[in-house]
């Protein structure tokens, strides 16, 4: 079993607490990704899982095993930097095959786990080049390649895809996703894309300002999110926010001339402040029905298949929705956007969720 | 583009700095291979078949003391390069990696001696070096060669050091390698080049140096070359021959070792080692 545990860890840089009572489980053999903005702890929680950041409290198995104090190396992970981290003075067979010469494994049995994983990672051409003359996409792979001769029980994957271009980012995801399958192995990722969170993982963890504000599966995040953060933080284009006031037990006051008949969730009182959550996919530009805001178009981004309006609604609060085809609209025009009734979110003026 | 007059005017002047250089050595060289009367009568000319003679050089090789001089003076060195650039590239690699107390202190400290030239230092160097017992010793020079080079190397060496991408020291612990096989596995491979810079740095001026060696080893058979030709000058004071083959002999070794060093600075340079 290779299940990561970590509870009530905090973690401070002198007197700025950078990471606050994080509880989380990987659970064996489980995808979890670590997703946030910049600056949000996530790499930090990262480093400490991986032993090169000490944590100031709270308790972390890996294993079974507490490794509060164990250095990197007997932790048994392996992690996958961002700059990939090869040795550049070694070919790619060195830098495979470096870690295990030095936790003395006999060198038959590294010859053999090397070539398995060149084989997995289809890099055996490759073994007696240089860092230097590999591509960007094929570093990735050796430094992957690296990790999975260790035979780690966790991988630790520290924002690998960011510096790969458009095309290679997406192949290299679904071989990440590929090898996660065939390798059964427990992989812990980070990442500020959410698009990677949402394809890669079996459980997304939400992070922000030091705190996870959500763990869950991946659809649940973006059905049911507990917060605005995360909320605003799944989707793109992020959810739209309306702030609004309860004035019946079914309409909502926008303050700008809208009031929209929905059902308010049971925990809404009349008079209380809401945000109305409605992500533009949701939303049907120049639909009608009961559920309809009014606005003049700004831009239009059209994408082909799809698009998004920037809509400007009369408080001065600019929405975005999806445009399916091609509209007639043009800037300045005046278009209804109508809202599907079964996609809103509420949330108290605390940002919290309310059913 | 630069224009070409400008460009003849820099390669007219790097010309004109390089003969000025190379002149007294070639000077030297030339009339190393010559008879003495050639040396004083024809002093400017290259060595002909009448006055060609390979007499200084028999001398000097003859002379068994002579060889043992370049053999300290090959010591002293190479004990000095080592040391230098082991011990140069160990504090670098503290200084930069670690974070401890009095590390800006100490780095101020290190390069205070860049500054202080180690002559002023003599006396109580000498008053040491007696107080260790090691007059006339080769250890004496190769320790204060590697004292008075250490600043400058350290700098140098930090800077380096600096480069290598932190990644690169994590990924390594996350493999299994003690802070001692990071150093010697990672470090040193990758600041190659800046190593060679420094040891050229180093050398130079300790193969030269007549000072030290007077003060320190005069005497007992542990002279260095440059202090033994010194000395044979004061024995045959007119055999200038023998003088100046010695001279020209003296610059092989330190030759070769540039061109060791030389074609490692190049080959580092142009591999792009450190990323």
């Amino acid at each position: 079993m290779s299940e990561v545990r970590i509870a009530k860890l905090f973690k401070s840089y002198g007197n700025v607490e950078i990471l606050k009572d994080i509880n989380l489980t990987v659970e064996d053999g489980a995808f979890v990704v670590l997703v946030g903005p910049s600056g949000c702890g996530k790499s930090t929680l990262l480093r400490c899982i991986a032993g090169l950041e000490p944590i100031t409290s709270g308790t972390m198995t890996i294993g079974g095993k507490q490794v509060n104090d164990l250095p990197p190396a007997k932790r048994e992970i392996a992690m996958v930097f961002q700059s990939y981290a090869l040795y550049p003075h070694m070919d790619v067979y060195g830098n495979m095959a470096f870690g295990l010469k030095f936790a003395k494994v006999p060198k038959a049995d590294i010859d053999r786990r090397v070539n398995e994983a060149a084989r997995i990672l289809q890099l055996e051409p490759l073994l007696k080049r240089r860092p230097r003359e590999l591509s960007g996409g094929q570093r990735q792979r050796v430094a992957i390649g690296r990790a999975i001769v260790r035979k780690p029980q966790v991988f630790l994957f520290d924002e690998p895809l960011s510096n790969l271009d458009a095309a290679l980012r997406i192949n290299t995801r679904v071989e990440i996703a590929k090898l996660h399958k065939m390798l059964k192995a427990t992989i812990t990722y980070v990442t500020h894309d959410q698009v990677e969170a949402m394809t890669l993982a079996d459980k997304i963890v939400v992070m922000n300002k030091g705190r996870i504000e959500q763990t869950g599966k991946p659809l649940d995040l973006y059905y049911r999110p507990v917060n605005l953060f995360v909320a605003g933080f799944i989707g793109s284009p992020a959810m739209n926010f309306l702030v609004a006031a309860a004035k019946k037990r079914d309409t909502l006051d926008l303050g700008d001339g809208h009031e929209l008949a929905v059902k308010l969730p049971a925990a809404c009182k009349v008079g209380d402040k809401v945000t109305l959550g409605c992500r533009p996919e949701h939303m049907t530009f120049g639909g009608s029905g009961k559920l309809k805001l009014t606005g003049t178009v700004d831009i239009i981004e059209r994408l082909g298949e799809s698009g998004f309006a920037y809509v400007r609604l009369p408080s001065g609060q600019t929405i975005i929705a999806e445009v399916r085809g091609d509209p007639k609209h043009g800037n300045g025009d005046k278009v209804d956007v109508a809202l599907d009734a079964a996609q809103l979110h509420f949330f108290n003026s605390d940002g919290m969720r309310i059913e | 583009m630069r224009k070409p007059a400008s460009a003849i005017a820099v390669h007219g002047i790097l010309g004109l700095y390089t003969a000025l250089a190379l002149f007294p050595i070639l000077l030297v060289i030339m009339n190393s291979f010559k008879a003495r009367n050639a040396i004083f009568g024809q002093p400017l000319s290259l060595p002909t078949p009448s006055t060609f003679s390979l007499i200084g050089y028999n001398k000097v090789f003859g002379d068994s003391s002579v060889v043992s001089y370049y053999v300290n003076s090959i010591t002293v060195t190479g004990g000095t390069i080592f040391l230098t650039l082991l011990f140069g590239a160990m504090a670098a690699w503290a200084l930069t990696e670690y974070k401890f107390r009095w590390n800006t202190l100490l780095a101020l400290y290190l390069s205070i001696g860049i500054m202080v030239p180690i002559r002023l230092g003599s006396v109580s160097i000498i008053q040491l070096i007696v107080e260790m017992n090691l007059i006339n010793t080769l250890t004496a020079l190769i320790l204060v060669y590697t004292a008075q080079n250490l600043p400058l190397s350290i700098f140098i060496l930090s800077e380096f050091v600096a480069q290598i991408p932190k990644d690169l020291r994590e990924a390594a612990r996350c493999d299994g390698l003690s802070e001692y096989s990071i150093f010697f596995f990672i470090v040193l491979p990758l600041i190659r080049p800046a190593m060679a810079t420094v040891a050229v740095f180093t050398m130079i001026p300790v193969w030269n140096d007549l000072w030290f060696p007077l003060l320190l080893a005069p005497t007992g058979g542990k002279q260095t070359i440059t202090l033994g030709i010194q000395q044979f000058l004061g024995q045959y004071i007119t055999d200038w021959n023998a003088v100046l083959s010695a001279l020209s002999t003296a610059i092989i070794p330190v030759l070769i070792l540039y061109v060791i060093f030389s074609r490692q600075l190049i080959r580092g340079l142009t591999s792009g080692a450190v990323k």
